[in-house]
């Protein structure tokens, strides 16, 4: 077969739009060389954390401090001094260099934080540890009713301004889909400095624990069902900004990637695929990817890409519907 | 030859020239010498070499008689090797260095020199240790100063080697071992110059080896030993001239000479001091002094104490010499007079009988004593002793420092007197021991020291509680040496950093007139005023002080670093004091913060350093108005109804003015009244539980936790509220074993320490707000008003008649009343619920005898304890008498009660004709295994006591004064994991063995807690410790297994915070086990590295993973399966229980594959351990002997 995968994504060159996005898997060098292995044209590390580091930098203190310095007996605390806490960045970016040194695919670094502070050089850093581009992973989920929408999404911007400034490697800016206007805050990310847009961001919802009364947060995979909604929102950025689009959340499947490549996606990435079913699941999903192209006669993935989008399809309006009175009316099942 | 200039204390002096100069370290930790071995654990872990280029082996032994044997052991092997220690520790080493020094093996102990135990325990700095040791053959080095310990420390190593005669150096415990002073470094090659490798190979050549093998250590005969004892008499007597040579030679190399006695003074002195150690500075001082305004006044420093090189000390007395006091500091009760006394006056006699003296005629010498256990030795006591000398008749075996007012041997002396110079910066800081200002202030004495030509001092004093302890901080600066070895009196500079001292503390008393004091306020400059006590305000206006407040928890809080104010106080100190420049001032302070903080991360240094950059704009001037305006001063520490020796002695002591106390005040044995805590209400919790009785559910839950007993439930009759104050809440008890009763949960609102433990294991959630709990923590000023009266009330209702209580269940067991409380233990902590629960079952007819550990401290340490009495006057009978020997003085306490009980049974069968033979029968064949079966023998021996009174007998007096002992006693011997795993272990095995009815409780934190988180055989593979900074490498001792074996041992594992009702059984079981029985109790601790709030939850997690399997082995159960799992299969990975504490954590951290490695180990010893466990539960085991589960009489 013949048929050009390649893709390019935020200025690197990759071999085909399928990778693995940020998670436990991407971080272990062991595992990182599986999915090169499996034909990761890339891969995007785990996420450093603003609050893991403050918090964990802060409680070690605390914890070591504990009780020194007030008991006669215990003058210099209750543990011995290390050398090194190894707090901070410090393996994260060793994690970083020694993927380098041992992967020939673009390695992308991701940090994940809501505000500024001195943590964002933690980019630069990253950048300088070897990173080919950056992930900033910008969440924030508003509980203050006085906190307007307009000041949440400054806050945004000012954040990948900032971040950008220090880096000359490619920024991806990845969110969530709760925006009043999609296309206006993705534009405005994009001129604040995005290079590419990642969508969407997927929180981890709590959970409540009747038993224990209590509130829970614990990982639950996306499925497939989940792709509609990145699916829609692609079809309508692609040719409406000036960045790469890459799409995460509910990608499964050879047809989830080619559904997203028409839509208008870039790159397509996968998380709960690969933590359920393995790292080689990666090079399937692509050779099946291959084989629909070559059965459907398309040369590339670039004579693919946004074939569907909302600027392409016959049917624009679909993307804009939320709430069809037809689907509803003719939804049958088997208590309807 | 440059040398770098350091600002360290003394045990870091002495360690780094033993670090450098031995192969071999084996040490036991024990304060204050622990650091010392600590520095030298953490330098081989980071790879310091010696000279060699080799990196010393460090290793904890068991004990210090294990370390010194070690030590042994490896000089006999060839390597150079040396110790650290200090008072009991070096007691327990004097057989191994009488054999040391019988062998010549040169080796030195570094010694800060500590109080030897006797009336009581003390862990601070006197000579009475090295005292006891004198007579081992070792040579005695002694320092006065930090410089001192660490240039005789090399001094010592040298000679040692030179003359083949051991050494002993010390310096004083506290006052040079914890003193931060500035000194030069000795080079690698200043060092390298004094120790000869030549002499290292004579060492190493005569050591113990196949290849030329030899016997040592024969046992000798009455022919021989005397001669051969005599035969190395020539290497004793080289020593003065080796030791002089060797301080000569350091000399030359470092400009610093010294001599073996030094003489300090007018060269036509005619009197005399002669003392050794830290006095030395505050004597010199003092000469310097009197000699200015014209006296003639001179002092022998000591420095070569063994040998005693008479002429070299006559030859440095002046020939003007017509008195001498020797000073010593320690006590030699029933001798002529103290050692270093009887040294100097024999040495004079013979010297002058020989006519080899310079003076006509003999002078008058006398000895005193000076400072035991850390006492202050100013410049005044010593201006009072020079001037005693100057009588016709000075008084001999005197006391300085204290007032004798029963045998009169105290002198007296004007305390005005002062040597403070003129210039330099005197600073007193009183800190809060969580606010991080000792540790600013090592950095401030850093700062200047390292960086200007000034001369730098911190000394730190740290007060007798675990938690919410004051610290006082004595900083000098200054650009002479400072050798001022005392405690600062007349400071220039005052800083308070907790507002709530001026209520508890005299703390404006220390300054000077025109001094500057800073205050950390909440309140603004315009109106703190109004919020001074009058005598504050007093002192403030008399001493006409500079003012200045800041508030530091404001700008710590803003910048991120709730309650560590001391970055923002220590810049304040800077810009006021003015010692440095105020921006150089900040870049240094910025410096130091990224030394001491820079390996934690940035967030941590960024807040620093905001805190810094916010101290100054947050710092004021307050105008002080003319006059007194405040009409209180705070409300009086004693109320007028506690007991006599209260009000007169501990309240003194509580005030922090204990050194007033005269010796009549103080009892002659060493007993103390108990019940004194609930006097000292210390109010440290910024929090106190609040109950909400809609929501309780009885579960008691809160009460069992409680390390503090600082919430107690109380059932009891309706009738009981009538007198309750208004808001005084309660509750039906639901339970139908008690129908009709009352309850209610009350806090102690002054007593609790707001740890938050209760509320963590509160199940009780609102129905409607999840979050509100049956009790919540509210802020302590709201309610600590309405809750004091509460409390109080609380204590009046009538306890629960504990014939109508099953004390085997949870519920029961808190209604019964703790006799164990408000003890000065960390807040949260894990061991002391265990001892609360302990005397609530059996308190009232309990000795404990108790372990050194951090149950010693919070059990027995000065100026209150928590053991107390019920309303019948009873309660525990507590004593500590050393650490390794904790099972065998228990032991001891339950044959005496044998005995006596033995014996008292013997006079009520010989006196039944008098007594009556219903009762006499009654009394010999009372069953005493329940409440029910005590109080009626109780009653008997009441009844007794009154026959008896009747009966004109010695046998009848004898047997009334032991009546008491026909009632049933319970004897518990407890204990941490250092004492019953390592160096009580022994002993405890003894008692194991031994087959007694003795009950023994260790509470186990896996580490040794008090003295600072030193690793023991408990403490667990993979965890964090001193002295396993890399991750323990070896698992676990299973000393239930262990214990288990004997096979007639009771033996229970338990976790409070995982199974309440298993603690509860485990304990009645144990008592009531006529026989040796153990618990071993889970109990978190500071030393996990966990949030000390969730401590109850983190044992559950402990409990789930396996990793602290529940399980009780009962050899009196019928079916001969002794051995009960009480825990279930292991549900989650040890490393979900790891990960959520520091102490593997930091492992997982710092050495990521080595961590895994451990853990993997870890998890496989649970794994392997469970599944032995599950085997021993199948076991069939049939003791022979006899086990019937008779109850014990008395």
């Amino acid at each position: 077969m013949s048929v050009d995968l390649r893709t390019t994504y935020m200025g690197l060159e990759l071999a085909h739009p399928v990778m693995p996005s940020a998670s436990p898997l991407t971080g272990d060098l062991n595992t990182l060389r599986r999915l090169e292995d499996a034909g990761a044209p890339a891969v995007v590390l785990p996420s450093l954390f603003e609050e893991q580091i403050e918090h964990e930098e802060m409680e070690l203190v605390r914890l070591m401090d504990f009780g020194s310095e007030s008991f006669g007996e215990a003058t210099f605390g209750y543990f011995p001094e290390l050398a090194d806490y190894a707090t901070g960045p410090g393996t994260y970016l060793d994690l970083v260099s020694r993927a380098k040194n041992s992967l020939s695919i673009p390695v992308i670094g991701s940090i994940n934080g809501t505000s500024k502070g001195g943590w964002i050089k933690y980019g630069r850093l990253i950048e300088e540890a070897g990173a080919d581009a950056l992930e900033l992973n910008i969440y924030f989920i508003p509980t203050d009713p006085k906190v307007s929408t307009a000041q949440v999404e400054q806050q945004y911007l000012d954040l990948v301004m900032s971040v950008k400034q220090s880096l000359s490697i490619p920024l991806a800016v990845k969110i969530g889909p709760f925006f009043s206007s999609i296309p206006h805050i993705a534009r405005r990310l994009v001129e604040s400095g995005a290079d590419a847009l990642v969508i969407f961001n997927r929180f981890y919802q709590p959970d409540i624990d009747i038993e224990d009364l209590k509130v829970r947060t614990d990982l639950q995979l996306s499925t497939s069902t989940e792709l509609r909604l990145p699916l829609r929102w692609t079809a309508i950025l692609h040719g409406r900004i000036k960045a790469s689009l890459a799409v995460t959340t509910g990608v499964h499947t050879s047809e989830d990637v080619i559904k997203l490549i028409l839509a208008g996606a870039d790159v397509t990435m996968m998380a709960s695929a690969l933590l359920k079913n393995g790292p080689d699941h990666l090079r399937s999903v692509v050779t099946g990817v291959e084989r629909w192209l070559h059965e459907n006669d398309y040369e590339s993935i670039e004579q693919l890409k946004g074939s569907l989008s909302q600027a392409s399809s016959p049917d624009p309006g679909a993307f804009e519907r939320a709430n069809y009175m037809k689907t509803l009316v003719t939804y049958a099942g088997p208590f309807v | 030859m440059e040398n770098k200039v350091a600002t360290i204390d003394g045990n870091e002096a002495a360690a780094y020239v033993a670090h450098k100069t031995n192969d071999v370290i084996a040490i036991y930790p024990i304060t204050p010498a622990s650091p010392m071995g600590e520095l030298a654990d953490v330098w081989s872990a980071t790879g310091r070499k010696n000279l060699w280029g080799e990196v010393p082996e460090v290793i904890e032994m068991q004990s210090e008689a294990g370390a010194a044997g070690a030590v042994h052991g490896s000089l006999q092997a060839g390597a150079l090797t040396t110790t650290f220690t200090a008072s009991q520790g070096l007691l327990l080493m004097i057989p191994n260095m009488f054999k040391i020094a019988g062998e010549l093996l040169p080796a030195v102990i570094h010694i800060a020199a500590r109080t030897v135990a006797t009336h009581a325990l003390s862990i601070f700095g006197d000579h009475s240790d090295v005292m006891a040791a004198r007579s081992t053959g070792f040579a005695i080095l002694a320092s006065s100063s930090v410089q001192e310990a660490h240039d005789l420390a090399l001094i010592a190593h040298a000679a040692t080697l030179e003359s083949r005669i051991p050494f002993m150096h010390f310096f004083d415990g506290f006052r040079t071992s914890h003193e931060v002073n500035k000194i030069e470094l000795l080079s690698d090659e200043t060092i390298r110059a004094l120790i000869s490798d030549e002499l290292v190979r004579e060492f190493r050549s005569r050591r113990l080896s196949p290849d030329q093998p030899a016997v040592r250590g024969t046992a000798q005969n009455p022919d021989v030993f005397f001669q051969a004892r005599e035969a190395a008499n020539s290497y004793y007597n080289a020593v003065p001239d080796i030791v002089q040579g060797t301080m000569d030679k350091f000399g030359q190399l470092t400009g610093r000479n010294y001599r073996l006695f030094e003489y300090v003074g007018a060269p036509d002195a005619e009197r005399v001091i002669v003392l050794m150690g830290s006095g030395v500075g505050a004597v010199e001082e003092t000469v310097e002094a009197l000699n200015r305004n014209g006296e003639k006044v001179g002092v022998v420093k000591v420095r070569l104490y063994r040998p005693f090189a008479t002429s070299a000390l006559i030859g440095t007395l002046p020939a003007t010499t017509k008195s001498i006091a020797v000073l010593d500091r320690t006590k030699e009760p029933g001798a002529p007079g103290e050692p270093l006394y009887q040294d100097v006056i024999t040495a004079i006699a013979e010297e002058q009988v020989a006519g080899r003296t310079a003076w006509e005629s003999f002078p008058t010498v006398i000895g005193g004593r000076y400072g035991l256990s850390s006492k202050e030795f100013t410049p005044s006591m010593v201006a009072g002793i020079f001037a005693e000398l100057e009588k016709p008749e000075p008084k001999n075996h005197f006391t300085i420092g204290i007032v004798d007012d029963v045998t009169h041997t105290s002198l007296s002396y004007d305390e005005e007197f002062s040597t403070e110079a003129e210039g330099g910066t005197r600073a007193v800081f009183f800190g809060l021991g969580a606010d991080g200002t000792v540790g600013a202030n090592k950095n401030s004495v850093k700062i200047i020291g390292e960086n200007t030509p000034l001369y730098a001092q911190g000394h730190f004093v740290y007060d007798s509680k675990k938690s919410g302890a004051t610290t006082v901080s004595h900083l000098r600066f200054s650009k002479q040496p400072i050798h001022s070895t005392y405690e600062i009196k007349n400071a220039n500079f005052v800083a308070c950093h907790q507002f709530n001292f001026l209520e508890k503390m005299d703390v404006l008393g220390v300054a000077e007139p025109g001094a500057t004091f800073l205050l950390n306020s909440h309140y603004g400059s315009d109106e703190v005023w109004n919020h001074l006590t009058a005598d504050a305000q007093q002192q403030i206006i008399n001493k006409d002080l500079e003012f200045y407040v800041v508030d530091g928890g404001k700008v710590a809080g803003e910048a991120g670093l709730a309650g560590r104010i001391n970055t923002v106080l220590q810049t304040c100190f800077f810009a006021l004091s003015g010692i440095l420049p105020r921006d150089e001032a900040i870049e240094e302070i910025k410096k130091a913060i990224a030394k001491s903080y820079g390996k934690f991360g940035d967030t941590v240094l960024e807040r620093n350093y905001a805190a810094v950059d916010g101290a100054l704009a947050a710092l004021h001037r307050v105008e002080v108005p003319a006059a007194v305006t405040a009409k209180t001063n705070g409300h009086k520490l004693i109320p007028d109804y506690a007991p006599d020796f209260v009000q007169r002695v501990t309240a003194l002591m509580m005030e922090g003015k204990g050194d007033l106390l005269p010796v009549s005040a103080l009892p002659v044995d060493g007993t103390f009244p108990t019940g004194t805590t609930r006097w000292e209400k210390r109010s440290i919790g910024d929090e106190i539980p609040i109950w909400d009785p809609e929501i309780c559910i009885d579960c008691a839950k809160c009460a069992m936790v409680c390390p503090h007993a600082a919430i107690r439930m109380k059932v009891y009759d309706p009738e009981a509220l009538e007198t309750a104050p208004a808001r005084f809440p309660s509750k039906d008890w639901r339970g139908r074993d008690l129908p009709g009763k009352k309850m209610t949960i009350q806090v102690a609102p002054e007593d609790c320490t707001g740890c938050g433990v209760c509320v963590d294991v509160c199940p009780a959630k609102s129905k409607e707000i999840v979050r509100h709990k049956s009790i919540n923590m509210r802020p302590l000023l709201e309610h600590v008003a309405r809750e004091r009266k509460n409390f109080e009330f609380f204590l009046e209702i009538p306890e629960m008649d504990r014939t109508e209580v099953n004390p085997n269940t949870v519920k029961g067991s808190q209604m019964l009343e703790p006799l164990f409380e408000f003890s000065g233990a960390c807040a949260g902590c894990g061991e002391t619920p265990y001892i609360k629960l302990m005397t609530q079952m059996f308190g009232d007819r309990t000795i404990i005898a108790n372990a050194t550990g951090c149950s010693s401290i919070y059990g027995g340490n000065l100026p209150t304890t928590p053991y107390t009495t019920n309303s019948e006057g009873r309660g525990p009978a507590w004593a500590n008498s050393l650490f390794e020997d904790n099972a065998e003085f228990g032991l001891g306490m339950r044959l005496a009660l044998e005995a006596e009980t033995s014996q008292a049974r013997s006079l009520v069968a010989a006196l039944v004709p008098e007594i009556g033979e219903g009762l006499g029968e009654s009394l010999l064949s009372a069953d005493q295994s329940d409440e029910a079966g005590i109080a009626a023998q109780r009653a008997r021996v009441v009844q007794l006591k009154e026959r008896l009174e009747r009966i004109e007998r010695d046998d009848a007096r004898n047997l009334a004064t032991l009546a008491d002992s026909l009632v049933r006693k319970s004897v518990w011997i407890v204990g941490g994991d250092g004492w019953a795993y390592d160096i009580g272990f022994g002993g405890l095995d003894h008692v194991m063995a031994s087959g007694r009815d003795i009950n023994i409780l260790v509470l186990d934190t896996e580490v040794y807690s008090n003295t600072g988180g030193q690793a023991s055989k408990a403490t667990p593979r993979g965890a964090v410790a001193k002295f396993a900074a890399g991750g323990k490498q070896t698992a676990k001792k299973d000393l239930g297994q262990i214990a288990m074996a004997y096979g007639n041992v009771y033996v229970a594992q338990v976790a409070l915070g995982a199974n309440n009702i298993q603690v509860v059984k485990a304990f009645s079981e144990a008592e009531s086990f006529n026989g040796p029985s153990l618990i071993i109790a889970y109990s978190q601790c500071i030393a996990h590295g966990i949030d000390m709030e969730k401590g109850m939850s983190h044992q559950k997690e402990a409990v789930d993973s396996g990793y602290w399997p529940l399980f009780r082995y009962d050899p009196r159960l019928e079916d001969h399966h002794p051995f009960h799992l009480d825990s279930k299969k292991p549900s989650i990975r040890f490393k979900e229980f790891a990960w959520q504490e520091a102490r593997f954590a930091m492992l997982a951290r710092s050495q990521p594959e080595e961590a895994e490695r451990l853990f993997r180990l870890a998890q496989d010893d649970i794994d392997e351990r469970w599944s032995l466990y599950e085997q021993l539960a199948d076991i069939e085991r049939n003791v022979p002997g006899d086990l019937s589960d008779e109850e014990v009489e008395g």
